[in-house]
């Protein structure tokens, strides 16, 4: 990247990511209008269905909830300098591992001794399935990228396999497991508020949004309080100066893509022990690639992972009740609209950086400062 | 070798090229005769390869004036250069590994769409070629599979195909066996008696006045001695080359009286990747309370011997004894077990190596260190003990601005360095290595930076300084080590150093204790 | 295992390795001169819905696939823009092209035909039909070799024989032309490339654009020849397998053109194998034969059959520097 002049750092943290977002709106709607609709009938609809309502902003933050994990799992990969594709793969694997403990163990425990063995069996399953790809990079130079996409495959597959020959309740034609029992449930939101007194509609939303916010927050003292977090990003920054010193890069691969499984690995938290309450098919439904778009837009801090995790929740929720309300509209939009964010928020996004850096020099009254003296701030960032 | 071809081939005048700060050539005249091979001598830092790289057109020079076979000349770009005839063989290589010999000649200048009918073409030249030339290469073969000598002839190939009438050569037997240079040589030879014009930029002494029939030296960007060789002696192009006055900013004390061994090496040998021999058996010892200086040409093991000292790379041989422990190539060192046992390592490579440019300062400020109780307790980073901890060393060695959290990258060269100096030098280690401790440094800091190290000599560590610039070695040393195709070809204490012998040393090609019959003054028993 | 099975079973593998083929080529280029291009899913997803579309609206098969391939190659240069020209991560653009893709064709769809994101079905006129219908009922009688040779390798469509035809050119182009070299030697080491002369970008573009007119001919398969219809998402993960050939086929035409005929022979027996008895293993599970591709391509990248050719400076974007 060749900017001959810097971005001030709130620009690159704040504005730039604005203005893709902006640009990629702008494209979506473009499209929106050549085929005959109205961006601004549909855009009051969608923020309206996806915050307007308490039944509205449940689903948004629902659908939010196994973004945050996989945009975590994402970011998390991201920071150890690895680009893991296959989080989708891990989220179905951990989700089978949860249903696995719960099918075992849901009529023997009770909630509270089940509920953490589920979430362990979840990220540890997701974790095995991130460590092979990762142990083959490590170990034996093959591209990781390459692995996970394969990965993927090989996990719904492996579902399939498992559901249809061995898992599924006999004599069933539904490909999916027998409901668990009730200790294998985590509570909806609208029963953990009704504790609390309030009233709230019920819908898929359930308490795995706390653990997800949890994450959230582990993943961002691990990464920056902890010294294994240290060493990560030190290994993920410079490969150089983490041999230097005395930080194994293998290791880290390892740690890191095995972090990152785990955290994938907890969107059956959401989907298997939160929603459906047994095991079936395509459970993630494309989370995974979602937590992609997710981790990219909120460059890969966990603060904007969970703010876009909840604006991606948002097109997805809005995007239901415009397809419901507005005729002609469709969800695909909403897909579509995801691939623009992707595509001027990831792949391009420093394509406008010069001309942005460029304005705020002009604007900002030209903070010349003399050659070669720092001006702390005022530099790439 | 008749003077009679009195044709100019190359004619640089007035050459002024800057770099920000730094002068890498002023006001440079060069004059090359047509069919004759000419040597460009100096050390690091000189201004040959910038001058070079002037008159293949990678850079454009700030002013003066270029000739080629007496036609003036703009040299904006390398084809420019190659539409003129020059032709050039850099250090490192320009070639596709998985591609065969012929197809990296052809690329770019391939003379029909069909690679057949190309084919026929190229190799009846190439033939021609290497029949005159006697340079000979499998056509064939993958360029991974060749030798690094064959790999030079066929960059050689290369530029003679594009029709290269003068050949300019960077540092050629960097990378080459004995053998191998052999070879080379009478390769040069016979281009030269073809008429064609050889530039060989050089600091191999002897090597100049084997082939050369004409030789510039350079120093701090200036050309300092011209003559023919027949004029000339090792000697005179030595003191020419390194000649400054010894003791320049050296500080009054006398021979430090050193104290007991902290760390020996014996016998370490290493082969890198393409085979070449990049130490052959090297011994070192350090005691407490000195500074050792290593001086030479970069590129002649210096590097490595600092990977292998701090753990970064073990070696093919050798034993290592650091302190009470002892270490086999099987069981190195490496970099979390030295800093256990006290050795501390300022890396050359600031920016890839000492710090981690995307850390702020109090992060890297840690780095290597952080699991020690100070900056870190049960997994977790102490942030205000780290912060407290980098403005204490941002104090106490002057790093500006005082700024704990700017991010690294935006510290300027000088500061930078000072940080990571202030970071190994708070850990008081016993052993501390230090590879070009004020390169890309202001003139303010480089005193600075001195005076540390000269204090933590006093307080009773050992260092090792690798350094390409003869006058720091010459400024901090207590003892000089001089090294040369990965070996130490001298040692000499402080007081009896001069230029003349240690431009001598960085010529030979014989280590040390290979030399029985030398009688290099004062080799340090 | 009599004639007519093997027959049957070539023709089905020939059928469903071809789309696989022209994707894999069209990664083939891309990738050797140095371009990841995780985007083929998309770009063949959009191909066959403009194939699809404008052989709806036109009525004409040559339109269909121009409108293909142009499409391809539109995306193709989108994917250039970002990260040749912009050096942007090239992991990330292909991704994004996969989704936008997977939206956009539908939204397209929904509008201009109301079918639920399905374009109409294409008439007979329109698709391609068998070169040589009679071929496979005439050599019926002929024992052992007739319907191999008849159902087996005589009754495709153009497409199928051009996919196997365009590998033998795909490495004429690559070994035997002057591009073909440079294209080569862009993927290893752009530096000397561009030391020698040569425009790295261009290079990259020219690549880019053969891939995209390739992914166009395999999204037109789809439409034009296996099903009548384009129908959301109905590349179901083809442009990821056709990646995994390329990478089983160790980057190379030949050997590409192996896997693909390996994965299409898989994806053909899969169905059949399914409650059959194999000796020694015993019943195969469908799932582990649908595997079978991605596992392979998992364990050469591993380095445990042969050693992996991956172009060096594969993903990297380039930086001149000086």
């Amino acid at each position: 990247m060749n900017s001959s002049l810097p971005l001030p750092r709130w620009a690159d943290v704040l504005l730039m990511p604005i203005l893709n977002l902006v640009i990629a709106l702008a494209a979506a709607a473009i499209v929106v209008m050549l085929v005959g609709q109205s961006p601004s009938a549909v855009m009051p609809v969608l923020v309206k269905g996806a915050f307007g309502s308490a039944r509205g902003l449940s689903y948004t933050m629902y659908y939010a909830t196994s973004f945050i994990f996989t945009g975590l799992a994402v970011a998390v990969a991201f920071h150890g300098g690895l680009f893991n594709i296959g989080a989708e793969g891990q989220a179905t694997i951990g989700g089978l591992g949860t249903g696995l403990v719960a099918m075992w163990l849901s009529h023997k425990l009770p909630a509270p001794v089940l509920l953490p063995l589920m979430l362990l069996g979840g990220a540890l399953f997701g974790m095995a399935w991130a460590a092979v790809p990762a142990y083959l990079q490590a170990y034996r130079g093959s591209h990781v990228v390459i692995t996970t996409i394969m990965f993927n495959f090989l996990a719904s597959t492996l579902l399939v396999y498992l559901l249809v020959n061995h898992l599924k309740s006999a004599g069933d034609m539904a490909i999916e497991t027998a409901p668990f029992g009730p200790a294998a449930h985590l509570p909806g939101m609208h029963e953990a508020l009704a504790w609390l007194g309030i009233e709230w509609p019920s819908s898929p939303l359930n308490i795995s949004l706390i653990l997800a916010l949890l994450a959230a927050a582990g993943v961002y003292a691990m990464l920056w309080h902890s010294r294994a977090g240290y060493r990560l990003r030190a290994v993920g920054s410079s490969e150089g100066a983490a041999a230097y010193a005395g930080i194994n890069p293998k290791h880290q691969v390892i740690i890191a893509m095995g972090l990152s499984g785990a955290l994938a690995g907890m969107v059956g938290m959401n989907e298997i022990a939160g929603v459906n309450g047994k095991l079936l098919l395509d459970f993630v439904g494309g989370a995974g690639f979602t937590g992609i778009a997710v981790a990219v837009m909120g460059r890969n801090h966990p603060v904007g992972i969970v703010l876009a995790s909840v604006l991606f929740g948002a097109l997805f929720q809005g995007g239901a009740e415009v397809a419901f309300d507005v005729p002609g509209f469709s969800r695909d939009m909403v897909v579509m609209l995801q691939g623009f964010i992707v595509l001027f928020s990831g792949a391009m996004a420093y394509v406008i950086a010069p001309w942005v850096a460029v304005a705020l020099h002009r604007f900002g009254g030209g903070r010349r400062t003399a050659q070669g003296a720092k001006v702390p701030g005022a530099s790439l960032g | 070798m008749t003077d009679s071809s009195s044709a100019v081939a190359v004619r640089m005048a007035g050459i002024n090229k800057r770099f920000g700060a730094v002068l890498a050539n002023a006001d440079v005249n060069l004059r090359v005769l047509s069919g004759t091979v000419h040597g460009l001598v100096g050390e690091n830092g000189a201004g040959k390869s910038t001058l070079m790289s002037v008159l293949y057109g990678f850079y454009g020079a700030d002013s003066g004036s270029i000739e080629v076979f007496g036609q003036p000349a703009r040299i904006r770009n390398a084809n420019e250069a190659i539409a003129l005839g020059l032709g050039m063989v850099h250090q490192h290589f320009m070639l596709v590994d998985t591609l065969s010999a012929i197809e990296n000649v052809m690329l770019g200048a391939e003379p029909h769409v069909l690679l057949r009918r190309a084919d026929a073409v190229v190799r009846a030249k190439l033939d021609q070629l290497m029949a005159s030339t006697g340079l000979r290469v499998s056509l064939d073969a993958l360029v991974g599979d060749l030798s690094v000598g064959d790999r030079q002839r066929l960059e050689i190939l290369k530029a003679l195909y594009r029709g290269a009438r003068i050949l300019i050569l960077d540092e050629p037997t960097a990378v080459l066996t004995p053998q191998e240079t052999e070879q080379l040589f009478d390769v040069l030879a016979r281009l030269r008696e073809q008429g064609t014009t050889i530039i060989l930029i050089t600091h191999k002494l002897k090597e100049v006045m084997r082939l050369c029939d004409h030789v510039t030296v350079m120093r701090g960007g200036k050309v300092v001695h011209e003559c023919p060789i027949a004029q000339a002696s090792i000697a005179q192009l030595a003191e020419a080359m390194v000649g400054r006055k010894v003791n320049i900013g050296r500080q009054g004390d006398a021979l430090a009286t050193a104290g007991e061994v902290v760390l020996q090496a014996k016998g370490l040998a290493l082969r890198d990747a393409m085979k070449v021999t990049r130490l052959h058996g090297l011994d070192l010892t350090l005691r407490a309370g000195e500074i050792v200086g290593v001086a030479g040409v970069a590129g002649n093991g210096q590097s490595e011997l600092l990977e292998l000292l701090s753990g970064l790379r073990a070696p093919d041989a050798g034993h290592l004894q650091l302190g009470n422990e002892g270490f086999e190539p099987g069981r190195w060192l490496d970099p979390r077990r030295a800093r256990h046992l006290g050795l501390a390592h300022v890396p050359e490579d600031r920016h890839a190596r000492a710090m981690v440019m995307d850390f702020a300062a109090w992060e890297s400020a840690v780095l290597g260190y952080e699991e020690q109780p100070a900056y870190s307790r049960a997994g977790w980073m102490l942030h205000r003990r780290m912060r407290e901890a980098t403005a204490a060393l941002m104090e106490r060695f002057d790093v500006r601005p005082r700024d704990v959290s700017l991010g690294s990258a935006k510290f300027s060269g000088g500061n930078q360095q000072k940080l990571v100096l202030a970071r190994e030098i708070g850990q008081a280690p016993r052993v501390l290595l230090v590879g070009q401790p004020t390169r890309g440094v202001d003139i303010g800091a480089i005193e600075f930076i001195h005076a540390q190290l000269r204090a933590l000599r006093d307080a009773g560590c050992a260092l090792l300084v690798v350094s390409s610039e003869l006058d720091e070695i010459l400024a901090l040393s207590d003892r000089v080590l001089v090294m040369n195709e990965g070996r130490i070809t001298g040692e000499l204490p402080i007081a009896e150093c001069n230029e003349a012998k240690i431009g001598l040393l960085m010529c030979m090609t014989e280590s040390a204790s290979e030399r029985q019959a030398q009688t290099v003054e004062g080799a340090a028993a | 295992m009599d004639s007519e099975l093997i027959g049957a079973l070539l023709a089905s593998t020939l059928r469903v390795a071809t789309p696989l083929i022209l994707c894999a080529l069209a990664g083939l280029f891309s990738e050797r001169s140095g371009v990841v291009d995780i985007g083929l899913e998309g770009k063949m997803l959009f191909a066959a819905f403009a194939a699809g579309a404008s052989g709806a609206a036109f009525g004409s098969t040559s339109l269909a696939l121009l409108f293909a391939m142009g499409s391809g190659v539109l995306l193709s240069w989108l994917h250039g823009f970002a990260c040749v020209s912009h050096r942007g991560d090239q992991v990330v653009s292909g991704v994004a092209i996969n989704i936008l893709a997977l939206g956009l064709t539908v939204v397209l769809g929904l509008a201009w035909f109301h079918q639920g994101g399905q374009t109409p079905p294409l008439s007979n006129q329109v698709r391609l039909q068998s070169i040589w219908p009679g071929a496979a009922a005439a050599l019926q009688g002929i024992p052992f070799i007739g319907p191999v040779l008849g159902d087996g390798l005589l009754s495709h469509n153009a497409l199928v024989y051009a996919a196997v035809l365009l590998v033998g050119v795909a490495w004429w182009t690559l070994y035997r032309t002057r591009f073909g070299l440079r294209l080569r030697a862009v993927g290893e080491n752009p530096h000397m490339v561009d030391a020698a002369g040569v425009s790295v970008i261009r290079l990259r573009y020219a690549a880019l654009t053969l891939n995209g007119l390739l992914c166009g001919l395999a999204g037109s398969y789809l439409v034009l020849a296996q099903s009548a219809a384009f129908a959301p998402n109905m590349t179901a993960g083809r442009g990821f397998m056709a990646l995994a050939a390329l990478i089983f086929g160790n980057w190379r035409p030949v050997p590409a053109l192996f896997a693909c005929l390996l994965f299409g022979f898989l994806d053909a027996t899969a169905i059949r194998l399914q409650g059959v008895s194999l000796p020694g293993i015993g019943e195969v599970p469908v799932q582990a034969v649908q595997a079978l591709p991605y596992l392979l391509t998992v364990i050469l990248l591993a380095g445990f059959i042969g050693k992996p050719a991956m172009p060096r400076a594969l993903g990297r974007p380039y930086l001149k520097e000086r």
